[in-house]
């Protein structure tokens, strides 16, 4: 059994970091930046957490990824895999796994980025499929 | 400046109720307290130290102190870093008489999530950080968890039936406690045969969703030299907080490392001389990273730690949980530290049910931890001792 693209929860969107998703909403996942201190961090903040820069800017990832962990909620109405992918570039965030048979998931897996919907046509969130 | 045998635990309480269908939750409060009082040996009007967590119906500290007509109180708190705050509570009581603030602390967990037919995880308040970046993907408390397991099976090698074991003790010990909610023997091919819920973890993984609560009382030395009951005295105690930390996410250790090295350190003991670990289960992969981070074994090797009967009273090296813990007796209100500290102190006292109690316990650990295991958590570290 796979999950397709589904349709998840509304994000609730703050000024402070709409980029998130405006740019989610053209098919890129772009990660909070750090110009004085030049590290990325993820769930994005106003300011830099490892630094207190308030210097910031957003960069695009490549998308590709590898599974860190993950569960897949077998007694969900919908099963689904929840996961923490790790970024080429570094951070480990939070998504799903999807498309991928749900007991042919593993940790270390290849994945990349895709963009799933949400629930009264809010904003696109990150999700991952197999790498191509 | 250090705790150590500035303050003893005097009084403790838990109620037996597991599903409060006619008991309001200040109801629970008030029994406790006179329960944990009683015990004590003190009246209400001594009581000049008051503690709980921030779910204490209205406004927290001050609606307890009205209903409990506690007009002498000079010190308060409401740490609450989830489950781990009791043990913390204790460690603050004991700070606060140390330096003079109150001579008599009272600390009481109180709730009835299963007769109010909530969950386990919290309704999602809009305005918290990482909602927005967690919420669309369904992250709560069980795959929080899971996710932990999987890491741990990945990196180490856990099996499924290594954690099977936590349950399986658990249940070797609930079988004695009369206010279990789950009193059945269960075996490894039970668990591992239960529903899956969130891989790894199966229903049997997962403790049970309870009401109820639990007191207890701290006191100054003068206090406690003064009353009838065993003395148990606080030793160390640590606490610590972990989280994602920017995305560096690192699941194969927990804050319990570092509250645990900081409790060890004051209480001037180390791991192998504790003799009884009352260690927070709400699922049976919390025990088993908390007993590596805690020191009882190396990184990576609890799963071979747990296995066999090792935490079984009368059968293991350490005994582990002996009132059935939160995944066969008692998770009140969700938050299981309380009830981990109740059952050291009555370790500590010879009180435990006699087919538990470990001899001559004269050194416990109460472990607990509070928020996601997979996220950010926190973990509070208390050692008592028997005088
Ligand atoms: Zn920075």
């Amino acid at each position: 059994m796979t999950t397709e693209l589904p349709t998840l929860p509304n994000p609730e969107i703050t000024p402070s970091v709409a980029h998130f998703w405006e740019a989610a909403a053209e098919g890129k996942l772009d990660i909070r930046h750090c110009r004085s201190c030049g590290e990325l961090h993820h769930y994005p903040r106003s300011f830099c957490p490892f630094c207190y820069s308030g210097d910031l800017d957003w960069q695009t990832m490549s998308g590709k990824g590898t599974i860190y962990s993950f569960s897949v909620m077998r007694r969900a109405p919908v099963p689904f895999a929840i996961a923490y992918v790790s970024l080429e570039e570094g951070p480990t965030i939070l998504s799903h796994i999807v498309g991928i048979d749900l007991d042919d998931i593993a940790i270390g897996q290849k994945v990349q980025v895709a963009f799933a919907d949400t629930q009264d046509n809010g904003p696109k969130v990150p999700v991952f499929e197999a790498a191509s | 400046m250090n705790i150590r045998g500035k303050a003893y635990v005097a009084g403790i309480a838990e109620h037996p109720v597991r599903k409060a269908t006619d008991l309001s939750i200040m109801q629970i409060v008030s029994d406790l307290v006179t329960w944990a009082l009683d015990d004590a040996g003190l009246e209400p009007e001594m009581v000049d130290g008051f503690f709980c967590d921030s779910e204490m119906p209205g406004l927290g500290v001050l609606s307890a102190a009205e209903y409990l007509g506690l007009n002498n109180l000079v010190h308060m708190d409401n740490t609450d870093p989830g489950g781990s705050a009791y043990p913390m509570h204790v460690s603050h009581a004991a700070q606060a008489i140390a330096t003079g603030k109150c001579k008599v602390a009272v600390a009481v967990l109180a709730g009835r999530p299963r007769a109010a037919g909530k969950g386990a995880d919290p309704v999602p308040d809009f305005g918290i950080p990482e909602l927005a970046f967690e919420h669309p993907y369904s992250s709560m408390v069980l795959n929080q968890y899971a996710m932990v397991a999987m890491r741990h099976m990945h990196e180490f090698g856990l099996t499924s039936e290594q954690l099977a074991w936590v349950k399986v003790a658990a249940s070797h010990h609930a079988q004695h406690n009369e206010h279990a909610m789950l009193r059945d023997l269960v075996t490894v091919e039970d668990v591992v045969n239960s529903p899956m819920i969130s891989d790894p973890l199966h229903r049997l993984d997962c403790c049970v969703v309870s009401d109820g609560g639990g007191a207890v009382v701290v006191v100054a030395p003068e206090i406690a030299k003064s009353l009838k009951r065993p003395p148990v005295v606080v030793r160390g105690a640590g606490e610590a907080v972990k989280h994602l930390d920017g995305g560096r996410a690192d699941l194969t250790y927990s804050a319990a490392r570092k509250s645990g090295q900081i409790a060890f350190e004051e209480a001037g003991v180390t791991p192998a001389d504790i003799k009884y670990a009352s260690i927070y289960d709400s699922f049976t992969i919390t025990v088993v990273q908390q007993l590596e981070d805690l020191g009882f074994c190396e990184p990576g090797k609890g799963g071979a730690f747990v296995a066999d009967g090792n935490l079984i009273a009368g059968v293991g090296k350490l005994p582990v949980n002996t009132d059935g813990g939160g995944l066969c007796s008692n998770h009140p209100n969700n938050r299981g530290g309380m009830t981990k500290v109740l059952e050291a102190v009555r370790q500590l006292r010879g009180e435990a049910h006699p087919k538990v109690q470990v001899p001559n316990c004269d050194l416990a650990v109460a472990q607990a931890m509070g928020g996601w295991l997979g996220s950010r958590h926190a973990s509070g570290t208390l050692i008592l001792e028997r005088e």
